[in-house]
């Protein structure tokens, strides 16, 4: 029995280390390749070495497929293409393609020249892992190899996010990524076409979530942001280079633009500046309202927000300041927050230990930190909610759903939401657990034109009602299967045909001459059978379709008539009819 | 199959393929070399123009002089200029499902075709090909529309009046179709009805076909099509370029195992090396440039343009031009060079590359920032101001018809400084220029096109190896200027089928095959056999299910229980469905063990086997049954015995192969 199976190696009943194996009519792909960001040691990556004990991955693998440049997503690629070793083909959308590396390298700064880990992956191994990407188009179907294609659909997210649907013969597997279902200001919202694929793959970071709704959240954020640079305090907004960021840039330069603000917005250099680039060049990529304005005003070039430079921080006087990276575990964000932390009338977001509440912050060096100053939480990631991924279920219409990258308690909600509402069955592996999915593909063969058009035009008939049966040959010839009609299939065999007839002697009383006899049968039959061809010949005999049926007058008994019925094996049931209808005599006839 | 050929124009065809159950409209090019016919459209008043004496008859009859002028010799239309449809009466074309554009200049007479012919269909293309498209045609409405023109001359029309006129108007074809313009508001309700698709995204139509695009390397977006099902391919080439300028490469292996191909859209200047005449797009530049003349280079908004402007980024310097504004004068130009950095994916290697540093692809952003070059939209407004002398300026239409640069070619045509030099290979030089003639400004004719010429394409048919070519009939003779020349026509085996307009061609197609799917528990249930080495037959009895052009065989019913019988039979109910299929046997019956199987296991004791000249005859003496048997048939003559009949009958059976 063929099936489909699926390992999570990274992101089964987790955030993080994305990394999904599945395996599909003979075919293994990986999906992601990503790193975790709670780990510090070996389970940072996923664990390779369950693809294949001894061995090289090469052989195994036939494919990676990265959904986009997050690096829960693409953090290991490296690694694993360099350190663990991989030389086939590694396919993402063109801008993945172009961001991806560039936040490897960040990572790589931070990891190594920061942090000071040894038996990292180094530049170089990022640019020749770089050779090995295969870059897609959305809607484009590549063909991996003559029987593997993957085909990659808009998801929203982030720039060049993508969800993939990986396909041989009719068997098919839908790996979402993460993706969002309504566009934001930068972005448009996922979308999939009703593929029908055996199995959805779905992140579900939102699983038990209905999100209120966007605007909301971003009157929010503007109204704290505004009121604390009205009363001449600083806002420190950590961010990750790519993604949020532009959203919020755009949110604000807009917002800045109403109400005529004047107070500076800065945007911490190298990195997101290089970032906003990429989301001109991009276009395509952003939402239709962005796409379809920027020959007259490219949203990503900002009048208001500039460069950021590390002596502004001591600048009196409000301000606003994107800076990376976003956890403020490290880097600029965390070095200004350092700065501003200690005055009640600045605002900064996220960052996990102060947003727990805990207000003293001890440093390195045992200095201790305290924080005054406001803090804010705030979403903007673009996840799609419990609403959105019911959606996309809906859309392309699955038989089975996995879900992965999530909560294992949310999880379980949305599993049994999906099993309710949609009525399909759903997974939720943890990592190294794996799910089989018997699949029974149907068979393609080729019909010859000849017997489909034969039997169509009969299926348009009105009592078609009935089923009826098709029958013919079908020839296997190494892999080359056809289904033509038996005679067909005899003549290309070279083979005779072997006739079988049949013919009954049914006796009938009648004192007339033969030729009334089968006249009378004849008007019988007529009346009888009324959709069959029934003819009286001139030279006496009469046709049923092709039984044949002729009179004789046997010497010895004139008040009998013998009535020779003969029909071939394909006439088999009306000419066995024929005999029984006879037997029972011919009605009198109307005098 | 076949083909319906609605337009003359080989490098603006419009063609409907009929595939299978699908109308497919490939192509929608728009012929407008009839404007060439028609006086320009000047931006300021002309003088010149308006004072152009009507043209009268032979014998002087000058009914005509309102709407014919005559300037040098040329006999011209004084009225609005008109465009060339497509053939409209061949096919109904509002039984067209879809349309498949392969690149923006092909796609020209779209609204005339969505708008106005009653079609409901989707159009099918990539999005450059869109965006682009809607610039040329933004671009050639405002052309239009700003020049308001009281007249609109149709007497010349009247077929007895056109026999009486000069040539080329003489011999101008179908003048009583031509039209005029679309309005925007049919651009943007044509527009809405495409649909965006990529590279090599394979789109099912209604189940029957399946229709891709793949990159033709000749413009941004630029695609060929293939058309094909399970069994048959027809891949349909429009305007390709196997040259290294902007676009992705052309897509060659996918054209492979083609049983049609349909070639359109080859070099008009088939004898022009492209790059021979950049370089002397260049040192004709330059040397006008140098004298203190100014350049004219009527072009469209999008295209060869981005090529002319990276060439003079990497030449002006050298040559020392650096101070000579560039302007690019067009309403959409803004837009074009906009939408030119953005498509980063539809770029060749090298442009896609700069994209990832994050760098625009093209150094014309470079040029625009250092104020090299600047882009108006046209010569109204900030232009005059900015103006200086000497100058390149490229702006359009290059039927020197209407667009801004009917305003350069009055300004300059009167100095033998400047040049207007030729590149876009759609219009004859000469007839462009000659509503201007006399002329003392210098011309300079390089036409740049980097379709495909014919020594690429007998390249290209050896690598993909069609069954058939189907071509415009231009390209089965040499061009007729140079009959002598029988490298320029295509060569291929069997000879390729040519059209003209409004022709239809049966294609040639045999279809035999069909894909059908299997169910998986049918499947199961086939008893396959071997029959010769590596061939297995089994027989399939199942029921044919077909939705939405997709076939399904699935496994017979069971057989239904007999209803219980509350309602009356009739003897009718009875009747044999006689459509069921019997198989056909093949095989032989051994004789003798046929008999002894009659003995043994039927308990016949009197059976008599008689030799005949073709085989045996069995007796079954009691019974009165007779059994011929011959090497290919066998017949059971007996009495009406239903039992016995049919236990013959099995028996039989039993040594048959059933097919």
């Amino acid at each position: 029995m063929p099936e489909i199976r699926v390992t999570p190696l990274g992101a089964g009943q987790d955030v993080g280390r994305s990394c999904i194996l599945v395996s599909i009519a003979g075919k293994n792909v990986m999906l992601d390749c990503g790193m975790h960001m709670g780990f510090n040691d070996d389970r940072r990556f996923p664990d390779f070495s369950y693809i294949t004990q001894n061995g090289r991955l090469t052989d195994f693998l036939d494919c990676v497929i990265i959904s986009h440049f997050h690096l829960d997503h693409c953090g290991a690629l490296p690694y694993f293409s360099e350190m663990v070793g991989y030389d086939g083909p590694i396919y993402m959308t063109h801008p993945t393609q172009a961001i991806c590396p560039i936040l490897l390298e960040d990572y790589r700064k931070i990891a190594v020249d920061k942090k000071g880990e040894a038996n990292f992956f180094t530049s170089q191994m990022i640019k020749d892992c770089m050779k090995k990407v295969v870059a897609v188009h959305l809607h484009q179907t590549v063909q991996v190899d003559d029987e593997l294609e993957i085909k990659a659909y808009y998801a929203g997210h982030v720039l060049g996010a993508a969800m993939f649907q990986i396909k041989v013969g009719s068997e098919s597997v839908v790996y979402t990524g993460d993706y969002n279902m309504t566009p934001d200001r930068h972005l448009g919202a996922a979308w999939i076409d009703k593929c029908r694929p055996n199995l959805l793959i779905t992140e579900s970071t939102y699983a038990t979530t209905i999100r209120d709704s966007k605007r909301c959240r971003e009157r929010d954020f503007l109204k704290k942001v505004h009121e604390t640079v009205e009363r001449g305090g600083k806002v420190l907004i950590p961010v990750f280079a790519l993604g949020r960021a532009q959203e919020l840039c755009i949110l604000l330069e807009t917002f800045w633009e109403r109400m005529n603000l004047k107070v500076p917005i800065y945007f911490s250099t190298g990195l997101t500046e290089k970032a906003n680039h990429y989301y001109k060049l991009f276009i395509p990529w952003t939402n239709q309202k962005i796409r379809k304005t920027f020959v007259q005003r490219n949203m990503f070039e900002f009048k208001h927000i500039k460069a950021f430079d590390r002596a502004f921080a001591d600048n009196p006087g409000p301000m606003v300041v994107f800076a990376t990276p976003g956890m403020l575990h490290a880097g600029q964000s965390l070095q200004i927050f350092r700065k501003w932390a200690g005055n009640e009338k600045n605002m900064g977001t996220v960052g996990h230990k102060i947003l727990s509440g805990q207000r003293k912050l001890e440093m390195e060096g045992r200095q201790v930190l305290e924080v005054k100053m406001q803090v804010e939480y705030m979403s903007f990631s673009a996840h799609a909610d419990a609403k959105g991924i019911m959606q996309l279920v809906g859309q392309a219409e699955p038989e089975s759903v996995l879900l992965v990258h999530g909560e294992a308690k949310k999880m379980e909600f949305l599993k049994q939401k999906i099993e309710q509402e949609l009525r399909v069955n759903c997974y939720m592996p943890a990592n190294g657990e794996t799910v089989t999915l018997p699949t029974s593909p149907s068979i393609p063969v080729g019909i010859s034109l000849g017997l489909l058009k034969r039997e169509m035009a009969q299926g348009l008939l009105p009592e078609a009602k009935k089923p009826r049966l098709l029958h013919g040959t079908l020839i296997m010839k190494d892999s080359n299967f056809r289904l033509v009609s038996s005679e067909q299939a005899l003549k290309e065999l070279g083979l005779a045909e072997h006739q079988l007839r049949f013919t009954c002697r049914v006796h009938l009383h009648d004192t007339r001459k033969e030729q009334e006899t089968a006249l009378r049968v004849y008007s019988h039959l007529k009346s009888v059978l009324k959709d069959h061809c029934v003819q009286h010949l001139p030279d006496g005999s009469v046709t049923v379709e092709s039984v044949l049926l002729q009179a004789a007058a046997p010497s010895e008994d004139p008040g009998t008539k013998v009535l020779l019925v003969s029909w071939t094996y394909q006439d088999e049931e009306l000419g066995s009819f024929l005999t029984s209808l006879l037997k029972k005599g011919l009605p009198q006839a109307p005098s | 199959m076949k083909l319906y050929c609605l337009s003359g124009h080989p490098t603006l065809p419009c063609n409907v393929l009929k595939f299978k159950s699908t109308t497919i409209m490939l192509d929608c090019g728009l012929d407008m070399t009839s404007t060439l016919n028609f006086l320009p459209l000047p931006l300021v008043q002309s003088p010149r123009l308006s004072n152009l004496p009507g043209w009268s008859l032979k014998d002087g009859n000058a009914f005509l002089d309102k709407e014919l002028k005559e300037c040098s010799g040329h006999v011209f239309v004084d009225s609005v200029p008109e465009f060339c449809l497509p053939e409209t009466e061949l096919i109904d074309l509002s039984t067209v499902d879809v349309i498949l554009i392969s690149n923006y200049h092909c796609m020209m007479a779209l609204p005339y075709i969505t708008e106005h012919t009653g079609f409901t269909g989707t159009v099918y293309a990539t999005e450059p090909t869109v965006q682009i498209g809607r610039l040329l045609m933004e671009e050639l409405v405002n052309f239009i529309e700003r020049v308001p023109k009281a007249q609109s001359a149709s007497l010349w029309k009247n077929k007895d009046i056109q026999r009486l006129l000069p040539s080329p108007l003489k011999d101008a074809v179908e003048v009583s179709t031509w039209r005029r313009c679309y309005t925007m508001q049919e651009v943007n309700s044509a527009l809405s009805k495409i649909q965006l698709v990529g590279y090599s995204q394979k789109i099912e139509l209604f189940g029957a076909v399946q229709v891709t695009p793949l990159s033709s390397g000749y413009a941004l977006g630029s695609s060929n099509w293939i058309i094909q099902s399970h069994y048959e391919k027809v891949s349909y080439v429009s305007g390709s370029s196997l040259l290294t300028t902007h676009p992705q490469p052309m897509d060659q292996a996918s054209l492979k195992n083609s049983d049609v191909l349909v070639l359109t859209g080859l070099t008009q200047i088939p004898t022009a090396n492209p790059d021979g005449m950049v370089g002397e797009f260049c040192s004709n530049l330059a040397l006008t440039v140098r004298n203190g003349g100014n350049v004219l280079v009527p072009c469209y908004p999008s295209g060869v343009i981005y090529d002319l402007l990276e060439c003079l980024y990497q030449y002006i310097d050298s040559a020392g031009l650096s101070s000579v504004p560039l302007y690019f004068i067009s309403p959409v130009a803004n837009s074009s060079l906009e939408f030119s950095q953005i498509f980063a994916e539809w770029l060749c290697h090298n442009k896609q590359s700069k994209v990832y540093l994050p760098e625009p692809p093209f150094p014309h952003a470079e040029l625009i920032q250092t104020n090299k070059l600047k882009h108006y939209p046209s010569i109204h407004g900030d232009f005059s101001n900015d103006f200086r002398q000497p100058c390149v300026v490229f702006t359009g239409h290059p039927s020197l018809r209407f667009g801004d640069v009917v305003h350069f070619m009055e300004l300059w045509g009167k100095s033998s400084l400047n040049t207007v030099i030729f590149t876009e290979p759609d219009f004859s030089y000469l007839e462009a220029l000659a509503p201007y003639q006399p002329l003392a400004m210098k011309c300079i004719y390089c036409p740049i096109d980097t379709r495909l010429n014919f020594i690429q394409v007998s390249k290209l048919l050896k690598e993909v190896q069609p069954l058939h070519v189907v071509c415009p009939e231009q390209y089965t003779q040499p061009p007729p200027a140079q009959s002598h020349r029988m490298d320029l026509m295509i060569d291929c085996q069997p000879p390729a089928m040519s059209y003209r307009r409004a022709e239809v061609l049966a294609l040639p197609f045999k279809r035999r095959y069909e894909k059908i799917e299997i169910m998986p528990e049918l499947a199961d249930s086939l008893v396959p056999m071997e029959i010769k080495p590596g061939i297995s037959l089994a027989t399939v009895s199942a029921v044919l299910h077909t939705k939405d052009n997709k076939h399904l065989l699935q496994p017979p019913p069971r057989p239904a229980q007999p209803t219980s019988g509350k309602k009356r039979k009739r003897v009718s109910d009875d009747v044999p469905d006689c459509k069921v299929l019997k198989p056909l046997l093949s095989g032989s019956i051994p004789v003798e063990q046929f008999v002894q199987t009659l003995e043994k296991q039927h308990g016949f004791s009197d059976i008599k086997v008689e030799d005949t000249a073709k085989g045996h005859i069995v007796l079954l003496q009691e019974a009165e049954t007779l059994i011929q048997i011959e090497e290919d048939s066998t017949h059971i003559i007996c009495d009406n015995d239903e039992m016995l009949r049919v236990r013959l009958r099995d028996l039989v059976l039993k040594f048959l192969q059933k097919f």
